[in-house]
């Protein structure tokens, strides 16, 4: 099944490969990484999709957080988060497609319907633009598919993922808030494990 | 910054790193020099600190691997770009299955010419990153103390292990101003830590007040922690016998009369099937390698399960645990112990001391002298003759990897801490003669027992040199079988009794010995094993001893693969003495 991770690791060189090396030790296939900057100073932000055993998720979960560059680990399940992606698709749009001169106001009603964008118009091609759930993405695309037009590119960033709702982890509250709340003399806080890594584990075991 | 520069002294990068190492109290480091640490080595002089120089750079892994064992310390090492470094990765990759901390400190080329090739240029943090607990590259003279306490950081808390940091000859060269405390780590986030009142802490002091049949797995957490004391308080108050693993042998002093044992692939029959019989586990500090478990999926049936780890991604990785505690081992115990009641059952006890019935009748200790020397005679009389010496406490046993390292744990009893240093989770041979070293140069006032085959003896047989030159006064026991003695058992054992590859051919050990100035003796007979020991430990000086001793024994009791644990292969009962290749 596919996890989902959300991982907020230093934004140091090299980052990257430690944890992508983590994926590749435990054999587990990276289906969209995506990296980019957080709430925090120094502090970039990972959302991991990964294709892996139901029983695996405790086991990559606290195997991030062991990694030195890690400040936090969560895993957002589908019900408990917003999770999007980003996406261009370049479609062939000239006169010699099959849909003739009749191509474009197609394309347009179909990327109204799915709340995309149109953000390049050329003389043999249309880029759209569009933000949503992964299957909503592949839902255009396939629509696009059977109705003959030739995708000439798709780039897709990747799944982000968030949980709804104010939530803050314990880890997190330890450290402060980014703009200043919390402890300025950071101690450990008196926590139990159940919140950080749970400890009703689902029955990860395995027989060989 | 300007006032920082004002106060505190420039120091180059080099000068640097030894003043780091000896604020974090480093008095001791093995190494060898080369092109791109030579700044370092340079500076060296100006600050007090032993350098051990090693005979290859696995030896200097290896022996700050067998410092940190023996003395509780972060041990250190040094090389140089290259091959230097590529050298320390059989000892880096040693340390880190064992959890081991230390401090690797390797050259790299100038970070003008960093990922051009250059001469000796090897990409160290990438070869180490799976292999290490943390790795950095500094490239910054002013990074250097920084980088290095946040490492001897890494390397103690937590599960420990090994940091390697990779410096740049040109950090090396450069100044900048040095200050030891202002480079001190900030910790950047929690670690896990229980309270009394947590759901898993009362889930597990309910299984533990229900159990009939509990067995405590000692692991090596409760050397890394220091809960000794708990663990025998724990299981006192509770009267539950004790199994060690390899690693946690001497966590649980033997005498103990809790104490049963070492478990697992080559544990004794009554401990492993105390452990099948079980209706509680207490793992402490232990990761349930397959080495312990056997099949797993015919392990412990019966049992409920409660680990205690600090380590959260060790918990249900090969067992499915019913109750994980995450912390420090010493710490958990403190907050669960007061919540213990006192049990004074002892029937489980003594159900478990009937099992042990007739299994050591067989055994090889308990039979008469019939003219052959056995291993497992070699290793029960060096500890014999340290106990007679009233030596016991001051031993520490350093073995390579094979059959004797199990004879070892058989027939070695351990009542100390760290009395025992072993390649458990890697499993490198070659790792006694330097790691023995490593043990001296911490607790040079102990008697220290090499204790290798011929096989893996041959692998770092170079440091005798070492030994020499540090003139280190350690006793080295080879036991010389001529056979790579547990790949030829598994041949015979699995494989039809093909013996490719693995009868080999030896030097003689006393002349390699004397080539290096050492002293030394054949011993192949029982009765002179006593006085060649005696002699060893007594010269003052480094002294080998070559055991020759039957060609073709086995290490019993022995789980096949895929066995569940109590499904041993028993000692050989119709004449175990001559038990032989060419007697079945």
């Amino acid at each position: 099944m596919l996890h989902t991770f959300v991982a907020l690791v230093q934004d140091k060189p090299g980052v990257l490969t430690r944890v992508a090396s983590l994926f590749r030790r435990l054999n587990i296939n990276i289906v969209s990484l995506t990296v980019g900057e957080s709430e925090r100073a120094d502090t970039s932000r990972m959302t991991i999709v990964c294709e892996a055993p139901d029983t695996a998720a405790h086991r990559i979960r606290a195997s991030l957080y062991k990694l030195e560059i890690t400040v936090d680990v969560d895993e957002v399940g589908r019900s408990e988060g917003v999770i999007r992606e980003l996406c261009l698709i370049k479609v062939a749009a000239g006169p010699s497609e099959p849909n003739g001169l009749h191509s474009r106001s197609q394309i347009f009603e179909l990327a109204q319907v799915f709340r995309a964008r149109v953000v390049d118009l050329a003389p043999e091609s249309i880029m759209l633009e569009m933000t949503g759930s992964s299957s909503k993405i592949e839902g255009l695309i396939q629509v696009l598919r059977e109705s003959n037009y030739t995708i000439l590119e798709v780039s897709r960033t990747g799944r982000m993922a968030m949980r709804r709702g104010k939530h803050t982890s314990r880890v997190l509250k330890a450290l402060g808030t980014p703009n200043g709340n919390g402890p300025t003399n950071f101690t450990p806080p008196d926590f139990s494990t159940d919140e950080i890594i749970p400890n009703e584990f689902p029955d990860v075991h395995e027989e060989e | 910054m300007a006032d920082n520069t004002n106060t505190n002294p420039q120091l180059t990068g080099a000068e640097i790193l030894w003043a780091t190492l000896v604020g974090e109290g480093i008095t001791t480091v093995f190494g060898y020099p080369g092109g791109a640490i030579l700044p370092a080595y340079d500076a060296l002089r100006k600050f007090p600190i032993h350098h051990v120089l090693v005979r290859h750079e696995q030896g200097a892994a290896h022996m700050a691997d067998g410092y940190a064992r023996a003395s509780g310390k972060v041990g250190v090492c040094i090389a140089t770009s290259g091959p230097g470094a590529t050298n320390l990765v059989t000892g880096i990759a040693t340390a880190m299955l064992d959890s081991i901390p230390i401090v690797c400190i390797t050259g790299q080329v100038s970070s003008k010419v960093l990922g051009t090739d250059a001469f000796q240029e090897i990409d160290i943090t990438g070869i180490t990153l799976p292999i290490t607990k943390h790795n950095y590259l500094v490239t910054r003279a002013e990074d250097i103390a920084p980088t290095l306490r946040q490492a001897f950081q890494v390397a103690t808390t937590g599960r420990p292990g090994p940091v390697l940091v990779d410096i740049t000859k040109d950090a090396q060269q450069a100044t900048a101003p040095f200050d030891f405390a202002a480079a001190a780590p900030t910790e950047h986030r929690p670690h896990p830590m229980l309270r009394a009142d947590s759901s898993a802490m009362q889930d597990a002091i309910e299984l533990i007040k229900n159990a009939k049949r509990p067995v405590i797995l000692a692991g090596h957490g409760i050397i890394e922690s220091g809960a000794r004391a708990q663990v025998i308080d724990f299981a006192e108050r509770r009267q539950i016998p004790v199994a060690s693993t390899l690693l946690g042998l001497g966590a649980f002093p033997t005498y103990h009369p809790l104490s049963l044992g070492m478990m697992g692939m080559h544990g004794e029959a009554w401990v492993n099937n105390a452990i099948q019989q079980s209706d509680l586990l207490l793992a402490f500090g232990m990761r349930f390698d397959d080495r312990v478990t056997g099949n797993l999926a015919k392990y412990a049936p019966n049992a409920k399960k409660i680990h205690i780890e600090i380590d959260p991604a060790e918990i249900n990785k090969n067992v499915k645990v019913d109750v994980a505690l995450i912390g420090d081992l010493r710490k958990v115990l403190d907050t669960l112990l007061p919540l213990m009641p006192k049990n004074s059952d002892a029937s489980w006890i003594k159900e478990v001391d009937a099992m042990k019935g007739n299994a050591s009748v067989r055994d090889i200790i308990n039979l008469p002298d019939n003219g052959h020397l056995y291993a497992a005679h070699v290793i029960h009389d060096i500890w014999a003759e340290a106990l007679a010496a009233n030596r016991l406490l001051q031993t520490i046993i350093v073995t390579d990897v094979g059959q004797h390292q199990m004879w070892e744990a058989q027939y070695y009893k351990h009542d100390a801490l760290r009395s025992l240093i072993t390649s458990g989770g890697l499993g490198t041979m070659g790792f006694a003669l330097p790691a023995a070293i490593g043990a001296k140069a911490a607790c040079p006032e102990k008697d220290v027992w090499v204790i290798a085959g011929d096989g893996g003896f041959q692998m770092t047989a170079a440091e005798l040199s070492t030994i020499q030159q540090e003139k280190m006064a350690i006793n080295i026991a080879v036991i010389n079988n001529g056979f790579l003695g547990m790949v030829r058992q598994w041949q015979e054992a699995f494989y039809d009794k093909n013996y490719a590859e693995s009868p080999i051919l030896s030097p003689n050990f006393v002349a390699l010995a004397a080539a290096h100035g050492i002293a030394g003796a054949h011993v192949s007979k029982r009765k002179d094993v006593t006085a060649a020991v005696t002699q060893s430990r007594t010269s003052g000086k480094p002294f080998l001893i070559d055991f020759q001793v039957e060609k073709e024994d086995g290490v019993y009791p022995m789980i096949a693969p895929g066995s569940g644990l109590h499904e041993m292969v028993r000692r050989p009962a119709a004449n175990p003495l001559l038990e032989t290749a060419e007697d079945v």
